[in-house]
């Protein structure tokens, strides 16, 4: 097991006018090797939280234990977590701040004291590892388009070899085939590197898609906790909530309310195709 | 009557050298043949780097043709004496609200354009006022917009854009950085001005589920408008849009799912009512 949250708040400001209590009385449990979604509306506590994962930010109250060891204890080795559970942020690319981009990469593992041949051969495999061409190892972050930009970003990242790594709307503000890029490269070092990964969306087909378990946050809270198949099943709920099902999922309940036989639970286009072919056909014979 | 007319419009960006010579050219824009009727919503997709925002900056003079012609209501945007005329036909809003935003109170914010234009005072403020109720704003018009959302936030950079009366608004993906609900009340509001205001509206976007309700749309590709038509005609392509790389609504792809696994439905279907109510049809037959 790898990171278990007990009873975690946060409050922004604490006795002042602006007080704001963030994240409420979170208790979760990340086992290795998942691949994790959360969802929430703007403001839902779910960035607040995450930053808590590499210690970055301090409960205000609660625990927080990664392979059963408190990270709040007086003598944890805080570096040593940040460079285990590695946090990319929205827009990572504004931080990219290096001339070239394979300079910027090493910054990382460098700065973990690692001799300049183990730090160049991190930097070499992440860059691999997030898909981006050689020749563009020695450019100006700034030549690079921006999911190319973002990709160099996560790799800095990656170098330091995280073995959680938490990611914040990586594929806000891309095109679609930036962020397909982006999501596939992850969906694939989950797969080959067993890390574990925790995916910050908005967007509900991108998470139906790539996680096993979607965690979905509310007002600092945590409402669901589940597969996607039955955190969409509360799409009316979750409507209340400013966030929605994949379209799909809309099908299929239509369907279902127009006397369709269908299970209303598809969350992605192939298992709504399936199922509907599958009623079709039985209905023929 | 035509509002935009380009004839064999092409855009060449040149690279130079330290010494200022040629080191490279690239054609963003090639050859594009374009009318838009006045009143009307047409929606430009395409992939970063097809040459869209290219385009969209030729239609109130930031940029102007290398090659060919563009007519901006009856204008021709290389005539230098035209420029002001034509920056006030066709208005501009640009993804990041951030970047747009530089009154420190909403209606100030919102009052910036007409001032310059040289608008009477009383006038202003009863174009502000105007601008802000069409974009559901108004209750916000003493707010400081750094307290605002995303999707507030461009609501106000539209109305900055509504205050100065163009009969054109080209919005150059104003949701990509918005989140699900901010990116509904952007479109909604674009699409009541273009209703109830009958403002021309030119939508460039990744979202297909944007375009849906657009008069007519047109696919970009390296430069080059590659397919367009209503939405209908367009999105009955569907491989042709995910050779594109772009993104198909899930309802369109369920859809074509079910097209090649031999349920004869019809191309181009864009809604979860339209394929319910096609495979009622079907299931009926």
């Amino acid at each position: 097991m790898a990171i278990r949250i007990e009873h975690l708040n946060y409050i922004y400001n604490e006795g002042m006018a602006f007080e704001k209590h963030a994240v409420r009385d979170v208790s979760l449990e990340i086992p290795d090797g998942q691949f994790i979604g959360i969802i929430g509306h703007t403001g839902s506590g779910k960035s607040t939280l995450i930053q808590h994962l590499n210690g970055l930010m301090r409960g205000t109250s609660g625990t927080i234990y990664y392979n059963g060891e408190n990270i709040y204890a007086k003598d944890y080795r805080m570096k040593d977590l940040r460079s285990r559970v590695g946090l990319v942020f929205q827009y990572p690319e504004y931080q990219l701040f290096e001339t070239d981009v394979f300079t910027d990469v090493c910054f990382g593992p460098k700065n973990l004291g690692l001799p300049k041949e183990e730090v160049e051969a991190r930097a070499y495999e992440a860059l691999r590892l997030v898909g981006l061409k050689e020749k563009h190892y020695k450019k100006s972050p700034f030549e690079l388009s921006g999911g190319q930009k973002r990709r160099a970003a996560i790799a800095g990242i990656l170098a330091m070899k995280p073995e959680v790594l938490v990611l914040d709307e990586p594929t806000a503000g891309l095109d679609p085939r930036g962020r397909d890029d982006i999501l596939d490269q992850i969906a694939k070092l989950h797969r080959e590197q067993k890390i574990t990964v925790i995916l910050v969306s908005h967007s509900m087909e991108d998470i139906a898609r790539y996680v096993e378990r979607i965690i979905v946050m509310n007002h600092g809270q945590v409402m669901y906790d589940d597969t996607p198949r039955n955190v969409f099943g509360h799409y009316k709920e979750l409507e209340q909530v400013g966030l929605a099902a994949p379209q799909v999922t809309y099908l299929m309940q239509t369907l279902h309310s127009q006397g369709w036989p269908v299970r209303t639970d598809a969350t992605t286009v192939k298992e709504a195709a399936d199922e509907i072919l599958r009623v079709l056909k039985t209905v023929e014979m | 009557m035509e509002i935009i007319k380009a004839r064999k419009l092409a855009f060449e960006y040149v690279k130079l050298d330290e010494e200022g010579r040629v080191e490279s050219r690239s054609r963003a824009v090639d050859d594009v043949d374009l009318d838009v009727q006045a009143g009307d919503f047409i929606a430009i997709l395409g992939h970063n780097g097809s040459g869209k925002s290219t385009l969209a900056k030729h239609i109130n003079a930031i940029l102007v043709p290398t090659e060919g012609t563009l007519f901006v209501d009856g204008k021709d945007t290389r005539d230098e004496s035209k420029l002001w005329e034509i920056r006030q036909t066709a208005g501009m809003v640009f993804q990041n609200p951030d970047n747009q935003i530089i009154g420190t109170i909403v209606d100030e914010d919102v009052g910036f354009g007409p001032e310059n234009m040289g608008v009477p005072r009383e006038e202003i403020w009863q174009r502000v006022e105007e601008s802000l109720k069409a974009v559901g704003m108004w209750e916000y018009r003493s707010h400081s917009p750094n307290k605002l959302s995303g999707g507030q936030k461009q609501r106000v950079a539209i109305a900055g854009v509504v205050a100065m009366r163009p009969k054109c608004i080209v919005l150059d993906e104003p949701t990509a950085m918005l989140d699900p609900n901010g990116r509904r009340e952007v479109i909604q509001t674009v699409r009541e001005l273009n209703r109830r205001a009958h403002v021309t509206v030119i939508l460039i976007t990744h979202y297909m589920e944007e375009v849906i309700q657009a008069d007519k749309v047109f696919v970009m590709e390296q430069g080059k408008i590659v397919m367009r038509g209503t939405p209908h005609e367009v999105f009955s392509h569907v491989e042709e849009l995910k050779a594109y790389r772009l993104d198909v609504p899930q309802v369109t792809l369920a859809a074509h799912e079910l097209q090649k696994a031999g349920i004869p439905l019809p191309d181009g279907i864009l809604t979860i009512e339209e394929l319910v109510e096609e495979l009622r049809k079907v299931r009926k037959s």
